[in-house]
C-alpha cells in the first residue's frame, strides 16, 4: 500500500460553542494554518482561526464606482460626443436624464463584484479539495463542526498534534489525506 | 453549555412560534432536503406540472403566431397602444418585488420570521421578472430586433435614447433580473452543499456538487460569504425600489391625463409589494400543505406576511385617494375628466372591482381571526391579486383611451390572443416553480439551523 501524504488533521465536535473554543485554544496554543468548517456560519469563528481583514467591501465600492461611472460615461459619450442632437436648444448634457441608468449600473457592478469577488477571494468553484476525503466531513453540511490543522503549520507534528486536538475532547480525529 | 441532547433542539415555551417545536439541525435538514432527495414523484406534481406546462405551450403558440402576424392580433388599436402586454409586465414586475424585500430588506432589518419564506420568495421574484420582460419584448412588434434597445457599437452610429424611460426600464429589469439571480444562488450554495453530501444517486451527486462550486462551509468562506450577503441585500434595497420607480416613471414622463404625476413611483413600490405578498401567500398556502410543512411556514408566517398586505394595501388606498384629489385640486379640465370617466365611464365597473379588491375587501385582515383562517387568506391573496391587475388596467386603458380631444378617443377590448398570452406567461411562471420545487430547497436550510440555534441560544439566556 502506498503511504499517502497528509493535508492535516481534522477534529470533530457537536456544537458551535464547542469548535469556538476549540479553535480558541488551538489559536492560542501557536498553530496558524488551521480551519474550521461549519454547517451554519458561527459569528467569531473566522477570527479565531486567524482570519481578521477581507478586501471584499473595498472591491465592491469599487465594482460600483466602475459600474457608475460606465452608465454616466456612456450617456455622456452617447448625447454630447458621439450624436450630439440639438433639440429646442436643450443642454446636450442633460445630466438629470442620466441619473437612472447611472445608479442602475452603480447597483450592477457592485453587485457582480460582491458575488464574483467573493467566489473568486474563496478560491470557489473549487471541485476537489482534500478535506473531502474523509468520511465523516460530509456530515460537516448538516449538523458537525469540524476544526482542521493544515500539515503545513510549522508547529505540526503528527504525533503531537494528534495528542493536542484528542485533548480538546472532540468526538474524533481524523487524518485528512492530500 | 447545554447538554448534549437539548443542544440545537427548540423547545416548546413559545405559544406563537417562527418554527415548530422539537427541531434539530438533523431534522430541518432531513425534512427540507428529503423533498429534493428521497420523495417520490407524486400524481399531484406531475399533474400541476402538466396543467403549468400546457399553458407553457400555449404562450409558444401565441409567440409563434405574434412573429408571424404581428402585434395586431391583440387588441392594442390606437389610441390604446398599450394594452394587455404593459398591464401584464407591470404587474408581473410588481409580484417580483416582495420576494427582493423579504430576502433583502428584511434581512437588513434582522426580521427572523424570513428565513422559511425568503427561499421561494425569490425564486418567484426571478420568474415573475422573467414573464414580465417577456412582455415588452414582445409588444416591440419586432422582438428579434430587441438587442436595439442595448448600447452596441452599430454599422448604424446609432445610439439608444438614454433619455426615455423606456431605455432605463432596459437597464433597471436587466440589473434586477441579474442582481436577483445572483443573490438567490449565492443563497442556494451552502444548500447545494447539502444536497451534494446527502445525495444517493451519482449523477444527483456530481450535479449539485458541480453547483455547490465545493463549498466546503470553512469558517473564511462563511466570513466572506456573510460580507458578501449583506452588501447584496444593502444593494437589492435601494434597488428594488428604484425598479418600480423606474416603471412608473414610463407613465409619469408622459403628459396623458392621470399619468403625469409625482405619486407614482411611492405608490407603484407600495402597490407592487402589496401584489408581492399576495403572490407569496398564494403560493405559501399551498406549497406548506402539500409538503407538510406547516412547522417551517407557520401559522405566524401568514399572519404577519398579512399584516404586511394590510400595512402596503393602505398606502395604495392612499395613493387611490390622493390621486382622485389631486385631478380635481389640479383645476385641469382634463384631469378632472379622467377621474370622473374612470368613476363612471365606460370602464367603471372596472374601477369598482379595484376599489373592492384592493381596499375594501382586505380590511377584513384587521381581524386576527381572518389572518389566521388559512382558506380565507388564500381567497384574499387572490382577492388582492386581481385587484392590482385591475389597477395597472384602469392606469393604462382608461387613461390612453380617452385623453385630450373627443375624435381621437376609442375602446380597448382584448382580444383572446390577449387572454391566452397572459395565461401562457402564468405557464412559464408555474413550470418553472414545479420545477424549482422539485429539484431545489425551496426553503433554505442553512437559515433555518440559524434559527434553530438561535431560538435555542435565546431559551438558554432566558
Amino acid at each position: 500500500m502506498v503511504k499517502r501524504r497528509i493535508y492535516g488533521l481534522m477534529a470533530e465536535f457537536t456544537s458551535p460553542e464547542e469548535v469556538l473554543a476549540a479553535a480558541h485554544t488551538t489559536h492560542d496554543a501557536g498553530y496558524r494554518r488551521i480551519d474550521a468548517f461549519s454547517p451554519i456560519p458561527v459569528e467569531g469563528l473566522a477570527e479565531a482561526v486567524g482570519f481578521d481583514w477581507t478586501i471584499l467591501p473595498t472591491l465592491v465600492f469599487f465594482g460600483g464606482l466602475g459600474g457608475g461611472l460606465t452608465g454616466f460615461g456612456m450617456c455622456w459619450y452617447a448625447n454630447v460626443i458621439s450624436f450630439p442632437l440639438n433639440i429646442g436648444g436643450k443642454p446636450f448634457n442633460s445630466w438629470p436624464m442620466w441619473i437612472p441608468i447611472t445608479f442602475e449600473l452603480t447597483i450592477l457592478g457592485a453587485a457582480l463584484t460582491a458575488v464574483f469577488g467573493m467566489l473568486a477571494l474563496n478560491g470557489l468553484p473549487t471541485p476537489y479539495h482534500p478535506t473531502f476525503n474523509v468520511e465523516r466531513f460530509a456530515a460537516a453540511s448538516t449538523d458537525r463542526f469540524f476544526l482542521c490543522i493544515k500539515a503545513r503549520d510549522q508547529k505540526f507534528d503528527l504525533a503531537k498534534t494528534k495528542a493536542f486536538l484528542e485533548g480538546l475532547h472532540p468526538n474524533g480525529v481524523f487524518e485528512v489525506e492530500d | 453549555m447545554a447538554s448534549e441532547d437539548s443542544h440545537n433542539t427548540v423547545g416548546v415555551a413559545d405559544p406563537d412560534p417562527i418554527i415548530g417545536p422539537g427541531h434539530t439541525f438533523e431534522t430541518v435538514t432531513d425534512k427540507i432536503s428529503s423533498i429534493v432527495l428521497t420523495r417520490p414523484v407524486t400524481p399531484g406534481w406531475v399533474f400541476g406540472l402538466l396543467i403549468a406546462f400546457s399553458a407553457l405551450m400555449l404562450l409558444n403558440l401565441v409567440v409563434t403566431l405574434l412573429m408571424i402576424k404581428g402585434v395586431g392580433i391583440w387588441g392594442i388599436r390606437i389610441p390604446t397602444a398599450w394594452g394587455f402586454a404593459i398591464v401584464n409586465f407591470v404587474w408581473w414586475i410588481g409580484i417580483g418585488h416582495a420576494g427582493t424585500l423579504i430576502s433583502a430588506i428584511l434581512l437588513l432589518l434582522h426580521q427572523k420570521w424570513r428565513t422559511s419564506i425568503n427561499r421561494f420568495a425569490e425564486a418567484m421574484t426571478l420568474f415573475a421578472v422573467m414573464c414580465a420582460g417577456m412582455f415588452p419584448l414582445l409588444h416591440m412588434g419586432r422582438p428579434w430586433l430587441f438587442f436595439y434597445l442595448m448600447p452596441y457599437p452599430n454599422p448604424m452610429w446609432m445610439w439608444p435614447q438614454f433619455r426615455s424611460p423606456l431605455v432605463w426600464d432596459v437597464f433597471a429589469v436587466s440589473t434586477y433580473l441579474t442582481v436577483s439571480l445572483l443573490f438567490w444562488y449565492v443563497g442556494l450554495i451552502p444548500d447545494l452543499a447539502t444536497l451534494r453530501d446527502r445525495a444517493k444517486p451519482k449523477a444527483a451527486k456530481i450535479i449539485y456538487g458541480m453547483l455547490s462550486m465545493g463549498w466546503r462551509g470553512s469558517a473564511v468562506h462563511w466570513s466572506r460569504y456573510e460580507t458578501a450577503s449583506l452588501l447584496l441585500a444593502g444593494l437589492a434595497t435601494p434597488l428594488v425600489v428604484s425598479v418600480h420607480t423606474v416603471v412608473s416613471f414610463d407613465f409619469t414622463i408622459g403628459i396623458i391625463p392621470g399619468w403625469h404625476t409625482t405619486i407614482f413611483p411611492p405608490y407603484f413600490v407600495a402597490g407592487a409589494i402589496y401584489s408581492g405578498f399576495a403572490m407569496v401567500l398564494t403560493l405559501a398556502i399551498p406549497i406548506r400543505k402539500f409538503y407538510h410543512l406547516e412547522d417551517l411556514v407557520t401559522a405566524r408566517h401568514l399572519d404577519i406576511m398579512a399584516k404586511v398586505m394590510l400595512a402596503t394595501g393602505l398606502i395604495v388606498a392612499y395613493g387611490y385617494l390622493l390621486e382622485a384629489f389631486l385631478a380635481f385640486y389640479s383645476g385641469d379640465q382634463y384631469e378632472i375628466y379622467m377621474m370622473t370617466n374612470r368613476f363612471h365611464g365606460p370602464y367603471a365597473p372596472l374601477y369598482w372591482m379595484l376599489i373592492s379588491c384592493n381596499i375594501i375587501i382586505p380590511q377584513l385582515l384587521w381581524s386576527r381571526r381572518v389572518r389566521r383562517n388559512v382558506g380565507l387568506l388564500f381567497v384574499l391573496s387572490l382577492v388582492v391579486n386581481t385587484g392590482m391587475w385591475l389597477e395597472r388596467f384602469v392606469i393604462v386603458v382608461i387613461s390612453l383611451s380617452r385623453d385630450f380631444i373627443p375624435s381621437s378617443w376609442g375602446m380597448y377590448y382584448p382580444t383572446r390572443w390577449d387572454w391566452a398570452t397572459y395565461i401562457g406567461t402564468f405557464g412559464l411562471f408555474f413550470t418553472l416553480f414545479f420545477l424549482f420545487i422539485r429539484f431545489l430547497p425551496m426553503i433554505s436550510i442553512v437559515e433555518v439551523r440559524s434559527l434553530v440555534h438561535e431560538t435555542n441560544e435565546e431559551k438558554g439566556h432566558s
